[in-house]
């Protein structure tokens, strides 16, 4: 590979990098968000049986 | 329907990405004087474009908030203000890259574009400064409302200014031969990289803004059930 | 009208009295300008142009207006009389005008002693340099006290306002050093005008959001 095809290539590539990496921070997220929604269930759960 | 406005987005960005990237890399013919590395061209620009689609689009949401004061306006131009700066960050690696293999160097302060973007990129972070040292509520949204449009009127005027530093700061301008001359194969595939691009920032943003609204609601319920 | 620019000289008044009594903004800038140039001298290297002195002044006075500026909302806060204001039945852009007419007051005393200073120490003082400055001074308070509105309101204060000022104030320090240095000022000053009169219309009409509930 020349030395010019190698620099193109790395900048398509950095922005794949960075839109791969967003979609892990947001896996991150979302599982955070599941185990919430499971918490507040559970928390609506007991409310609906102590009432 | 808001869900399959965002798989109607990311299939959209997908299908246009790979069939612009892909006539970036096989089809388009090599520039005259500059050769292979001007493909650059094709993801460089349109994401610089597209960043400053973001920033346009958060000040849009900005005025609609001030003007409404909905506070729903808040988050959408949060998360678009965020879209603008992952795109600007990108526009400032991929300028770099395209200044070291054009001229050698990573940088260069003649590059017009790549100052303005260092510019709103101080911007930017200084809006997420502001947000993370107040405390959330209407005064939040309003304060980063007025600083969202402050940085869309700098845009111009950054750009005035770094025109005028030309001559004075930095005599060294590099020039290149690029966007003026577009061949029809060229202006295509530079297109569909750009309307990808910007279909792109479109999904991501819907999925972010809807996992905030998500956050937010959960915060709500949290709150009814204790 | 008339009520409006009452209520601006009535706030305008308030705080220069204010400073004519406590003494401690306005020393301090000037101490601070001064005490930067003499650093410069250690940080300007033997063979440099003196263009490059002009350009260190502009950066010292950028930071003797977030001086200024971080003590500009520090008394009301101190005293929750922001609260007070804000509730008055005036135009709240007054009180945007009238802080913003004593920052200028404040840059310009500092300045007075600065600009000698300079002219002193490294290079002449051109009526283009003054002018400059004093267009400056304008864009410097007027989108430096509504930024300062906003740092008041974080926690972060001190640390915010420059984060917020120094991005915004980068044109000016082109058409400052431009009109200092360039052999044709006339196009830098006209830059700083077009700056100042964009972006203090902008933070006059912003201003009531800012402070605003």
């Amino acid at each position: 590979m020349t030395s010019a095809e190698k620099y193109v290539t790395a900048a398509y590539l950095v922005v794949l990098a960075v839109v791969l990496a967003y979609i892990v921070i947001y896996a991150f997220k979302l599982s955070r968000l599941e185990r919430e929604v499971s918490e507040l269930a559970e928390l609506a759960k007991r409310r609906k049986d102590a009432a | 329907m808001p869900n399959s406005r965002a798989v109607a987005l990311a299939a959209a960005a997908a299908g246009l990405l790979l069939v612009g990237i892909t006539l970036a890399f096989y089809w388009v013919p090599n520039a005259p004087l500059e050769g292979f590395r001007q493909r650059i061209f094709y993801i460089h620009v349109p994401i610089a474009l597209t960043a400053y689609a973001c920033f346009f689009w958060a000040a849009w949401k900005a005025l609609r908030l001030l003007w409404t004061r909905d506070q729903r306006y808040d988050l959408e131009s949060y998360t678009a203000v965020h879209m603008g700066v992952i795109f600007g960050i990108l526009t400032l690696v991929t300028g770099s890259i395209w200044a070291r293999t054009s001229w050698g160097v990573w940088w260069s302060w003649g590059e017009r574009q790549l100052v303005l973007f260092l510019v709103l990129f101080l911007f930017y972070s200084a809006y997420f400064m502001l947000r993370f040292s107040v405390d959330p509520g209407p005064r939040r949204a309003s304060m980063s409302a007025v600083y969202a449009l402050f940085g869309v009127v700098l845009i111009p005027v950054s750009f005035l200014a770094i025109r005028l530093a030309e001559g004075l700061i930095h005599p060294v301008v590099f020039d290149r031969d690029v966007g003026s001359n577009l061949a029809g194969s060229q202006l295509l595939t530079f297109l569909i990289c750009f309307a990808g691009m910007l279909a792109l920032a479109g999904s991501l943003y819907t999925n972010e803004l809807t996992g905030k609204r998500i956050d937010d609601r959960l915060s709500e319920l949290r709150e009814a059930l204790s | 009208m008339s009520a409006y620019l009452g209520d601006v000289a009535t706030l305008a008044r308030k705080d220069l009295l204010l400073e004519l009594r406590s003494r401690d903004t306005v020393p301090a800038m000037l101490l601070f300008v001064v005490s930067t140039l003499v650093v410069f001298n250690f940080a300007l290297p033997a063979g440099a142009s003196p263009d490059a002195a002009y350009g260190l002044l502009w950066a010292a006075l950028v930071f003797t207006a977030i001086l200024g500026l971080t003590r500009a909302f520090a008394a009301e806060r101190e005293q929750r009389v922001l609260d007070g204001l804000v509730l008055a039945p005036c135009d709240r852009s007054t009180i945007w005008l009238g802080k913003a007419i004593a920052v200028v007051a404040f840059l310009a005393l500092a300045e007075v002693v600065a600009l000698p200073a300079f002219a002193l120490f490294f290079e002449p003082v051109s009526w283009e340099l003054v002018a400059a400055v004093v267009l400056a001074n304008v864009g410097f308070a007027g989108v430096g006290t509504l930024l300062a509105a906003m740092a008041a309101a974080s926690r972060a204060r001190e640390l915010l306002l420059p984060l917020l000022f120094l991005p915004l104030v980068i044109p000016i320090v082109v058409g400052g050093v431009g009109a200092s240095i360039a052999d044709d000022p006339g196009r830098f000053l006209g830059f700083l005008a077009l700056y100042d009169l964009i972006f203090a219309i902008l933070s006059w009409a912003s201003f009531e959001y800012v402070v605003a509930e």
